[in-house]
């Protein structure tokens, strides 16, 4: 199998990565909250903002750069954050984060798409 | 108990990044597959994904006693529980993603995470230990997302009716079977959840009528 798995990462470079900072941004994005690039990559980035907006190009679920990146969720919504802080990024929220999460049900027409797609599969 | 090896290839982290969403994905709806350790979720999750299930991780942090120490965020104690994903193209703007929760009993605590903002579960039930099923259950109950329940059949075991009964099941819920090396059968679990959060949230016109 291939790179060293997550938890065997040296919680030094866990820290360098997101400057010491820890989970005070948690809840500003969704596991599946979808992450495009509004800008290119450019030297002088720190490498991993540069590799999150080569991503992000297209649309890119937050889980799927934690796989990808092979970091924790909570280390890339840091990231995240900054790149969002700096206009370099924008988000989707899925539409279940909404404010009044809670009381979400979904759309009729939602639900009928989704049944259609998996009775495609 | 037995081995916690997969057949599955589960992508390891740092792998190369799948394929692409749609450059209109707008909107990610969410569905969880739960249950006791090693009852097949992330067969489950691979058997109907788009692409190879990639797996993630999230560092739970807990904060250790005494913490005026200045060095405190290095001694917290961090516990990695790993979850895998798959994904499922509904339209050009929407994305479903399956998770497969982390079985372990260590890592329960998790699962309330992931049911928030799902639209819903599949609990997955190994017949020779339905008992493994009861939390999750539970959880989801209190949690108000709704579910289905699936029975993996590894083997003949004891036929519907007396898994609802073991597993004291309202009737509202749907109770399944299933093989989770199946596509099809995975796909049939997942419609029978959707036609569920259907019946769930149409407005029922039988009761609209009376007074
Ligand atoms: N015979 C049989 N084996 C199965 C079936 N489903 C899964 N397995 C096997 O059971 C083992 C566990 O399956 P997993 O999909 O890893 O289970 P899991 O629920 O994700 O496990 P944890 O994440 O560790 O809790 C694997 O070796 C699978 O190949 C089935 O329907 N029949
Ligand atoms: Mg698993």
């Amino acid at each position: 199998m291939n790179p060293r798995p997550i938890d065997r990462e040296d919680p030094d470079r866990l820290y360098t990565v997101t400057g010491g900072r820890s989970r005070s941004d948690e809840g500003i994005f969704d596991s599946v909250t979808l992450i495009v690039s509004e800008c290119e990559p450019k030297a002088g980035m720190q490498s991993e903002h540069m590799r999150i907006l080569r991503m992000c190009e297209r649309p890119t679920a937050v889980v799927e750069i934690s796989a990808t990146l092979g970091m924790p969720v909570s280390v890339v919504t840091i990231l995240l954050r900054d790149l969002l802080d700096m206009g370099r990024i924008t988000v989707r929220h899925p539409s279940s984060s909404v404010a009044d999460a809670q009381a979400h049900t979904p759309a009729p027409e939602t639900l009928k798409q989704v049944l259609d797609a998996l009775q495609r599969l | 108990m037995h081995s916690n090896a997969s057949d599955i290839p589960v992508q390891s982290p740092g792998s190369p990044a799948p394929a692409p969403l749609s450059a209109d994905a707008q909107d990610a709806l969410k569905i969880v597959v739960v249950g006791g350790f090693g009852v097949g979720k992330t067969t489950m999750v691979g058997a109907v994904s788009e692409i190879r299930p990639l797996s993630t991780e999230e560092v739970m942090t807990e904060a250790s006693v005494g913490v005026d120490d200045p060095s405190r965020v290095r001694s917290k104690t961090t516990t990695t529980a790993a979850f895998d994903f798959g994904r499922i193209t509904i339209t050009e703007d929407k994305i479903l993603y399956l998770f497969g929760a982390p079985g372990q009993e260590r890592f329960w605590f998790l699962w309330d995470q992931l049911f928030a903002g799902s639209l819903g579960a599949v609990v997955l039930v190994d017949p020779r230990r339905v008992e493994e099923s009861w939390y999750a259950i539970d959880r989801l109950e209190a949690h108000g997302t709704p579910f289905v329940v699936a029975i993996n059949r590894f083997e003949a075991g004891p036929g519907l009716d007396a898994l609802r009964e073991a597993l004291d099941l309202s009737e509202g819920v749907p109770l399944v079977e299933c093989d989770a090396r199946s596509r099809d059968d995975c796909k049939a679990v997942l419609i029978s959840l959707v036609r569920h959060l259907n019946d769930l949230y149409a407005p029922s016109p039988a009761r609209e009528g009376t007074p």
